[in-house]
């Protein structure tokens, strides 16, 4: 069987050379290899959200992607983030057990980027984009909170969004 | 999950070398279906061969007013490209419907339309299905298959295809351009994928050594008024129950030309060729949007829970033609 073989990869501006077999996700290789627990497991198949970090600044799921297929990308998890989000969802209760926090932010810093970018949803018009609560509640579908805290996220983005 | 080589190919050639010489290998995209399927045991390639570094990976205008789209393209770079939303809106709109911000940033335009047909019993180990093992038989027939197929299903397999995308490829005509060993061919979108009939684990026609280079939108100037509209259990991230594709050009009332085609009701990208015929050159009319619709769900059966789909699917397509013939009167 194939052996294990170095990969390199840059997370959170630094560079580890790990020796992972091309099985091992990215998700598994951020929590099990460097201790960066930060990035959460929730379904392990793309379905929630928890594992969001953020590759080139684009939010992807790290549970779906096989780290070797990321060697050269820049990976920003929660730990790397330092983004006025992280206050604004302690002041709107943007969480009650807080699993699925970490991807909720790396999400939203994502999502932001690809709305100053111009980027449509499948609620935007043919007119000009305005941030509204419609927009952000499409645009962060992918990210599932089992304590039902959207509406302090949706108020978090908002506000961050608006400074 | 079962370990696997990767290779890192650096250019089609390369690829088309690997593909051909590795019998048990796989073509890896963005992973997002594949990866799923590889953990859930249901495949299990031995080698994957990544193609989303080809050094290929762009969006251009074609001379006939067409656009190329790499196979390697990001499912949000084409929703997001001007050219796209400018002169095939219907296809922006499908894939901004599909799936989820995150997914669409690694789902490939290849790997949209490579992912598999499959529902909750293809899934389930524990659950007879004939795609998991020809043969086996199929317990969503006779089995709770409200999300399931109501147009071209067979007795092997009722799953319907996921994507949204492709629903929107194969009303606007698209070509797929694939490589294999044997040269460069091209494969017409509606050819691309097939019907369950008797060998559903069968899900394209691409030869077993063959990839997709790119996809062509051909140039249809009347397709910058095209419509998606998605029916679904919830608001956003949910598949299809039922999706409607359409391209619609009105003069002085009469359709000069339509393109029509439905997700979420059968094995493939359904285009509604019954309706187009009966559209084509006739009048505008709610009225006949209805004709349409009953000439092509004509032929369709329901299962146990999903006959709703059926007239779900009818409404869908007249309020979408409507929708576009009323803003085609108003432009």
């Amino acid at each position: 069987m194939p052996a294990p073989s170095e990969v390199s990869l840059r997370i959170n501006g630094e560079l580890h050379v790990l020796r992972l077999e091309p099985r091992v996700s990215l998700l598994d290789a951020l929590r099990e290899r460097l201790q960066l627990t930060g990035t959460k497991k929730g379904c392990n198949q793309g379905a929630c959200g928890a594992c969001t970090v953020l590759a080139d600044g684009e939010r992807i799921l790290s549970c779906l992607a096989l780290a070797v297929q990321y060697e050269g990308a820049e990976i920003t998890t929660i730990e790397g983030l330092a983004d006025p989000l992280q206050d604004a969802f302690v002041e709107h209760d943007g969480f009650q057990c807080g699993y699925c926090t970490p991807g909720q932010i790396c999400s939203a810093v994502g999502m932001m980027r690809e709305f100053r970018d111009g980027s449509p949803s499948a609620v935007t018009g043919d007119g000009e984009m305005s941030f509204s609560e419609e927009e952000i509640k499409e645009r962060m579908s992918g990210n599932l909170c089992r304590c039902g805290a959207y509406v302090g996220i949706c108020a978090a983005i908002q506000e961050v969004f608006a400074r | 999950m079962k370990d696997f080589g990767y290779s890192r190919a650096g250019t089609v050639a390369e690829a088309v070398q690997l593909f051909g010489a590795h019998r048990n290998s796989k073509i890896l995209g963005g992973g997002t279906n594949l990866v799923d399927l590889m953990r859930e045991s249901i495949e299990h390639p031995d080698l994957l061969i990544d193609v989303t570094r080809l050094g290929s990976e762009g969006i251009k205008e074609l001379p006939d007013g067409g656009v190329s789209i790499d196979a390697a393209v990001k499912n949000s770079a084409v929703a997001a490209h001007p050219l796209i939303r400018e002169r095939y809106p219907v296809l922006s709109q499908a894939i901004l419907f599909g799936a989820s911000g995150q997914i669409r940033n690694m789902a490939t335009t290849g790997g949209n339309l490579m992912q598999r047909t499959r529902c909750y019993y293809f899934y389930d180990e524990t659950s007879r299905c004939n795609k998991r093992t020809p043969g086996a038989g199929c317990d969503a027939i006779g089995g709770f298959n409200r999300i399931h197929a109501i147009l071209g299903t067979s007795e092997q397999c009722i799953a319907t295809h996921p994507s949204d995308m492709c629903v929107a490829l194969v009303a606007l005509d698209v070509e797929v351009h694939v490589v294999g060993p044997g040269g460069e061919r091209t494969i017409l979108f509606d050819d691309f994928h097939c019907l369950p009939g008797d060998s559903p684990h069968v899900e394209t026609t691409l030869k077993p050594d063959e990839l997709i280079t790119s996809i062509s939108l051909p140039g249809l100037p009347f397709a910058k008024h095209s419509k998606y509209r998605i029916v679904r259990d919830r608001a956003s991230y949910a598949f299809a129950l039922v999706s409607v594709a359409a391209a619609l050009e009105v003069e002085d009332g009469v359709i000069r030309n339509v393109r029509l085609a439905l997700g979420g009701v059968a094995h493939k990208p359904w285009r509604a060729f019954h309706a187009e015929e009966v559209l084509s050159g006739s009048e505008a009319s709610e009225e006949r949007f209805r004709l349409a619709a009953e000439a092509e769900l004509a032929s369709a059966q329901g299962y146990r829970d999903n006959s709703f789909k059926i007239e779900l699917a009818k409404r869908t397509m007249v309020g979408v033609l409507s929708e576009l013939a009323e803003t085609a009167v108003a432009q």
